[in-house]
């Protein structure tokens, strides 16, 4: 085996779900002690790839490679046994057991339980990499930062040379992401291990990654020696183009004199991790604000808040003229403000019908005398279903739907109410082609005819196609507001690695 | 090979039906097994259990006497599981019933029937919802689980009619730790004539007639529905979830409290220690084994009624333990459980993968 055989090579992998493609081919390699930093949006594919290579998910077509043998892994003790390790977001140890027991557990043969050479293991990590965890204490009263390096542990214990680490540090506090870059440098430099680093987090990437692989909508759009580049280059690399043109579109007349219905002023969430710091921003009647960012800046609390979910610590919301800060998701609607969350699932009523869930947030308009009104709820039906194109029969339950079918309901259910302002969060995560252009034309729509659209999305693409201006958040704050015809990638590119404009 | 939970895409009209069979079967068979072992015949037992109860106007009646307080707690469990509240303390609900029922009673002397009846009625239906308020408030505010809470205050409305009964209610001629008869005006009025059957019974059925109307047609109904079925998407959609689950929360226990009032004014008269047996908790087994419809409940109320009937008389005849027709009941709550989930998921067996 010459030294530039790849560790890990994933070859073609194509996964889809229904008519949606997960991932398209894609084709990684991982190279003897590297640290691989995986980026993209949410959705782009980097967790259904990594769960592909640990066995969580058996892709649709391609193989896999490990040490220049083709291997087929059909589980995570398969992964394991070609020494892969994997650290999800969610850990598997049992909280009740000590650090010590969990370790000796996941090693455990039918009737041994080795707990002096789980301690030894512990030991042993906490001198060679500073992977210090208390061994006898009992999980549930560790940090999440501990009960990480017991994952880590594990992963290593079980003799693991390849290493996946799902968005580690989205769960940790300044402190512990620096200690964990530490460890994971070490584990490169001692042991010559292969990372695979899932991150948002550029200043993390640019601090760690040797290389770096982009994905975008289930493709590779770029794999690259990311030793040397700077934060700023990493983030054009991830949403495409450094282009300093202005993006081509057809921008709708700007409409300073408008009415502002939308006013968020001054709003912070104070959080350890993941608030909000002074946001505000105006939009008005027959606009639609984007508001890009990298995964993780702010954009879901900035959702949560306006949606009533989330409470703002100060700060100010005014709907039309009137305050409606910390106000209920049913006075919010009252109001006007219709909402799109950014998870599709937690929005519908899976096992009601169709019907049911349309009206769902305007119960008062079908009821007579205290009765549902089927008649008129058929009818209203009828009309969504014809008029948002879904394919589905009324009395369907909406978990039985498609994604995008899904999605269209919600969707119809949003705009039927024809509200003065509209949330609308990762409207097309997750949708096939055909879907994705057809929700975005209906939010289009909606802005002609008047709505003050908020559009939050991942999605760059999404962004520059329908938003008349930009909204960059970096690290909970508004870092600057653009003009559809000053909008160029290279400057959001910079106003979302938190480069002041 | 491990077995991985598939929701099924749909459910042909058969399905159902076959399962419900099989349950049956199931039943059966193991019962039949634990009956051969405890020394009876089991086709004698069945027949005393099943089919006897039901080829006399006795056996009937006495059935569906005994199948009344389960169709009061039936549908209150119902309800409280629609909306995804586990209301596990039906049996405390009721028990508090009969304490205001019983209070009532003992003071409705010179009251015409048409105000003691519904005034009983709603005495207890009022106390089995005041019982229902602590664990209902702690879960809506604080989200504290109430399956704990209402299970644990089963026991606890027990001792306050032990007290009672053993304190200021103690019987007046007999000294015996159960109360006076209640007063005349106050009993429910028998419904059909020459049998023990009660208007209790009436009102059940009308109660739970009300909640299955209110459930499928009513807005309330929708609301109470989608709360139960997805609480973070009612709440997006601006339903209020907190309050709709502690109206429910009291209504459920209203009903489990009416029950209880419907067997001190139908059948007991006066209250005492074993006023109920299980009542709230067969209620459980009621509600789940009609998979949470209303209508089912009523069904299922009655043959429960019947096995209660018939596993006595199969014991007496058969010299097989009493408590057989309570194994039934098990046996049966596990088969109908383990169908519903076949109904609802496929099972896929997939090679070694977590």
């Amino acid at each position: 085996m010459s030294s530039s055989t790849p560790s890990v090579l994933l070859r073609e992998i194509r996964k889809a779900y229904g008519v949606t493609v997960a991932l398209d081919g894609v084709t990684l390699e991982l190279r003897p002690g590297e640290i691989h930093a995986l980026l993209g949006e949410n959705g782009a594919g980097k967790t259904t790839l990594m769960k592909t290579l640990f066995g969580l998910t058996q892709p649709d077509s391609g193989r896999i490679e490990v040490d220049g043998n083709a291997t087929v892994i059909k589980s995570p003790r398969d992964a394991r046994a070609a020494g892969i390790g994997m650290v999800t977001q969610h850990f598997s140890l049992v909280k009740t057991m000590t650090v010590a027991e969990n370790l000796a557990l996941s090693e455990a043969g039918l009737l041994r339980v080795d707990l002096a050479k789980a301690r030894r293991t512990a030991e042993d990590a906490a001198a060679r990499y500073g992977l210090e965890v208390p061994a006898d204490t009992v999980v549930a009263e560790l940090s999440v930062a501990l009960q990480q390096r017991v994952e880590i542990l594990k992963a290593l214990a079980a003799g693991c040379k390849y290493l996946i680490l799902d968005e580690p540090t989205a769960v940790l506090g300044p402190q512990d992401v620096d200690s964990l870059l530490g460890v994971i440098e070490r584990l490169r430099d001692r042991e010559s291990m292969s990372i695979v680093l899932i991150c948002h987090k550029m200043k993390e990437v640019e601090r760690v990654a040797d290389r770096v692989s982009v994905l975008r909508r289930g493709a590779l759009v770029a794999s690259t020696v990311a030793k040397g580049m700077t934060t700023k280059e990493l983030v054009t690399l991830m949403v495409g183009g450094d282009g300093a043109e202005p993006v081509a579109r057809a921008t709708a007349a700007v409409r300073e004199s408008a009415a502002v219905v939308l006013a968020v002023r001054g709003v912070s969430v104070e959080r350890a991790l993941g608030g909000l710091d002074d946001v505000s921003f105006e939009v008005r009647e027959g606009e639609i604000l984007g508001i890009a960012g990298v995964s993780g800046n702010g954009q879901s609390e900035l959702v949560y808040v306006l949606s009533g979910t989330l409470r703002a610590d100060s700060g100010n919301l005014e709907v039309a003229g009137s305050v409606v800060t910390n106000a209920t998701p049913s006075e919010l609607l009252a109001a006007g403000v219709g909402m799109l969350g950014e998870d599709r699932h937690a929005s519908a009523v899976h096992h009601l019908a169709v019907v049911e869930n349309l009206v769902l947030d305007q119960l008062e308009s079908v009821t007579r005398l205290g009765h549902l009104d089927r008649g008129a709820m058929a009818q209203r039906c009828e009309t969504a279903i014809k008029e948002f194109e879904i394919k589905a029969t009324p009395d369907q339950h909406l978990g039985t739907l498609s994604g995008g079918n899904m999605q269209k309901v919600l969707l119809a259910r949003l705009f039927g109410r024809s509200p003065r302002v509209a949330i609308v969060s990762q409207p097309t995560r997750g949708l096939d082609v055909v879907s994705t252009r057809y929700v975005r034309s209906l939010i289009a729509g909606a802005r002609d005819k008047g709505t003050a659209v908020v559009l939050v999305s991942e999605d760059l693409d999404e962004v520059l196609e329908l938003a008349d201006r930009v909204a960059v958040m970096y690290r909970g704050r508004i870092a600057g507001i653009l003009h559809a015809h000053e909008v160029t990638r290279g400057r959001l590119g910079e106003m979302m690695a938190g480069v002041s404009v | 090979m491990k077995p991985r939970f598939v929701l099924r895409a749909e459910n042909p009209w058969w399905r159902g039906p076959l399962l419900a069979l099989l349950a049956a079967v199931v039943t059966f068979v193991v019962t039949a097994a634990l009956i051969r072992w405890s020394g009876g015949n089991p086709i004698a037992a069945f027949r005393y259990m099943f089919v006897n109860p039901l080829q006399s106007k006795f056996g009937l009646t006495e059935s569906i006497l005994s199948a009344t307080p389960l169709v009061f707690t039936g549908a209150a469990v119902a309800l409280a599981f629609r909306v995804g509240y586990w209301n596990i303390g039906a049996e405390g609900q009721l028990l508090a019933g009969t304490i205001g029922a019983t209070w009532f009673g003992l003071h409705a002397e010179g009251l015409s029937p048409v105000i003691a009846v519904p005034g009983i009625l709603l005495a207890g239906a009022t106390c089995g919802a005041a019982w229902a308020l602590v664990p209902a408030l702690l879960r809506a505010r604080l989200g504290i689980d109430e399956v704990v809470t209402t299970l644990l205050l089963n026991p606890v409305a027990l001792l306050v009619i032990t007290g009672l009964l053993n304190g200021s209610w103690r019987n007046s001629e007999t000294g015996f730790p159960d109360s006076d008869v209640i007063a005349e005006s106050a009993m429910m009025p028998v419904v059909w004539p020459d049998t023990r059957v009660h208007l209790g019974l009436v009102v059940g059925i009308v109660v739970t007639l009300g909640c299955w109307w209110f459930i499928g047609r009513m807005t309330g109904g929708l609301r109470l529905r989608a709360v139960g079925l997805a609480p973070g998407a009612a709440r997006i959609a601006g339903l209020q979830v907190e309050r709709t689950l502690l109206t429910t929360a009291l209504v459920s226990g209203g009903i489990a409290g009416m029950g209880g009032a419907s067997e001190i004014a139908g059948v007991a008269h006066q209250l005492t220690i074993g006023i109920s047996s299980g009542f709230g908790y067969t209620g459980v087994i009621v509600a789940t084994l009609a998979a949470l419809s209303f209508i089912g409940s009523l069904v299922v109320a009655l043959m429960l009624g019947i096995i209660n009937v018939g596993s006595f008389s199969a014991s007496r005849a058969l010299s097989i333990p009493s408590t057989m027709g309570e194994v039934v009941q098990s046996v049966l709550l596990i088969a109908v459980v383990a169908a519903l989930v076949i109904q609802k998921y496929r099972i896929v067996w997939k090679r070694g993968s977590a």
